[in-house]
């Protein structure tokens, strides 16, 4: 193929993908160094690092930063563990297996948005919920999940949603393992345990690789849960980088510590994933 | 005797299982069933699992919101954008995986990290550029979107795909003289059917269910159906029946689609690297 044809057929995704990254960030750097309210455009000009600090010196910004790395971290963590428990689980047949391989992946169809207010309201509602429901009934006291436990609430609502994801690529991994290999463990006398730590979790290096990266890519910017049920708090107790920018810009309509914001997320999220892309790109590629 | 100690354990496991996949799966069993009681009984303590079913919430949310306007907006906006990303990555791919270069393997990575840019991160001049060209609650500005967001996916998605047939048959018809469209329409694809439909599956699942852009970039006119569930999330009185009900309708056609598409998605959630 001539290099001509190649660079016709590649040029589309290029150039879009390219408009798509540079015209945006570019935009989102320049307006960070401006003074740009919605509400009063006409006030437009330079104002330096004026929005830098104004979104640094925010009191949500550190308490934002952590819950974000805390949201990230739990949700990715227990959903590798729950996902390589119940693939484990699911790896010798059973009758009815496929059902229960669909009910368990379901969750993850959910609409974001779904999930967080059917979770709010069936689930964790302090009156009418049916936590509240269980509670009363063992005769325990009813806690106000939103309330008391905002970023909990959220993090087992993702995780609830998350892990059928971490489930299905596990399982499809677990059919490719050396059955060979795990029947000469049995000969000799591998006991359950031994043949999970030195034969199923090295199996599994690399798809735990990818779990970890697509999902920090997804929950690094996670928003539409914060947004239908806690809106970030009590205080700021739920509020993460994403939702914070989003109040600067939504709310309080200043796109330039929106901006500034914007610039913010961008770099926390390559901090984060620079080092992920890389080692997961290499495995990706072979 | 080992073999009797082998069943129980057996038994067992399977007993947990079943437990485990009902308690997991129940939050969405009760959504449904939810959906189909009176905003009473939705509420009632002890909660209801037996009652005469109704299906008014269904009627009701269409009647008060418009449902199948918002259902139109995701279905348009979720395969346009499949289609449109479709012909943007089908070329990119066959010229990745036919003819390679150098720059093959950095072109891909870097397209892989545009999805490293948080959404929030460029809010602002997303908002500013719809509003500019008046594509603000638009469907187009959505479609758009959505097939930029899930581009760099299908691309090595099909890439996965298109790297397993075998480069022999391409130049057989190379060498008789087919053009670079000929071969992508009468070899390729016919060959990678099966990726390119979980690749266009995966982009519809992932747009259906987009909740950032849609919310932020709808209104009245193109707002989708996540945009209409977070709608929701003001409490009005007894609602939640109805809630359930708009839930139902909102997930239903995306989990039937899922169950359908739970082995090929694998595939393109993983760029093919978990067999």
């Amino acid at each position: 193929m001539s290099n001509l044809t190649r660079r016709l057929l590649l040029t589309p995704s290029v150039i879009s993908l390219l408009l798509w990254m540079i015209v945006p960030l570019g935009m989102t750097l320049y307006f960070s160094f401006m003074r740009y309210n919605l509400l009063y455009p006409e006030r437009f000009g330079f104002t330096g690092l004026l929005n830098y600090e104004f979104f640094l010196t925010d009191p949500a910004i550190w308490p934002s930063v952590l819950n974000t790395l805390l949201l990230v971290g739990f949700v990715v963590i227990i959903t590798c563990i729950l996902g390589i428990t119940f693939a484990v689980l699911l790896q010798s047949p059973f009758r009815g297996r496929g059902i229960a391989r669909v009910m368990l992946i379901s969750p993850f169809f959910i609409m974001p948005t779904v999930n967080a207010l059917i979770w709010e309201n069936l689930f964790l509602n302090p009156v009418y919920g049916l936590f509240a429901f269980i509670s009363t009934s063992l005769g325990l006291p009813v806690i106000e999940w939103l309330s008391e436990l905002p970023l909990f609430s959220i993090i087992m609502m993702v995780t609830w949603q998350w892990t059928p994801f971490a489930l299905l690529i596990f399982m499809t991994s677990l059919q490719s393992i050396d059955k060979e290999q795990i029947e000469a463990a049995e000969i000799d006398g591998a006991s359950e345990w031994n043949k999970f730590v030195y034969l199923t979790i090295p199996h599994l290096l690399r798809p735990i690789a990818i779990v970890v990266m697509i999902q920090t890519i997804f929950h690094l910017s996670l928003f539409a849960e914060i947004f239908v049920t806690t809106s970030g708090g009590p205080g700021y107790q739920s509020t993460n980088v994403a939702f914070l920018i989003f109040a600067q810009a939504l709310m309080q309509f200043d796109a330039g510590i929106a901006s500034a914001g914007g610039v913010f997320a961008i770099i926390l999220a390559n901090v984060v994933a620079i080092f992920l892309i890389r080692q997961v790109g290499k495995s990706l590629m072979l | 005797m080992s073999k009797l100690d082998f069943k129980n354990f057996f038994d067992l496991r399977v007993t947990i299982i079943w437990i485990i996949t009902l308690v997991y799966f129940f939050p969405i069993f009760w959504m449904f069933l939810t959906s189909i009681k009176t905003e009473m009984q939705s509420i009632s303590i002890p909660p209801l699992l037996f009652f005469e079913p109704t299906l008014e919430n269904f009627f009701i949310v269409q009647e008060r919101t418009n449902y199948l306007k918002y259902a139109f907006n995701s279905i348009v906006t979720s395969v346009c954008s499949t289609i449109l990303g479709l012909l943007i990555a089908i070329p990119a791919a066959y010229s990745f995986a036919f003819a390679p270069s150098k720059y093959t393997r950095d072109i891909l990575l870097w397209m892989l990290s545009t999805k490293m840019m948080p959404a929030v991160g460029v809010l602002m001049p997303i908002y500013l550029i719809t509003q500019k060209l008046g594509l603000l609650d638009t469907q187009l500005a959505l479609i758009i979107i959505f097939a930029m967001m899930n581009l760099p996916i299908m691309i090595w998605m099909l890439f996965s795909y298109f790297r397993e047939i075998p480069k022999e048959i391409l130049e057989a018809v190379r060498i008789d003289g087919a053009s670079t469209y000929q071969q992508i329409r009468n070899i390729v694809l016919p060959l990678s059917w099966g990726g390119l439909t979980s690749t266009a599956l995966l982009s519809i699942v992932l747009s259906w269910n987009e909740a950032f852009w849609s919310i932020n970039l709808t209104a009245d006119d193109a707002g989708t159906l996540t945009a209409l569930v977070a709608s929701f999330s003001k409490p009005e009185g007894l609602y939640w029946a109805k809630l359930s009900a708009v839930s139902v309708m909102s997930c239903g056609p995306i989990i039937v689609l899922g169950w359908f598409t739970q082995k090929q998605l694998v595939r393109g959630l993983t760029f093919g690297a978990v067999k």
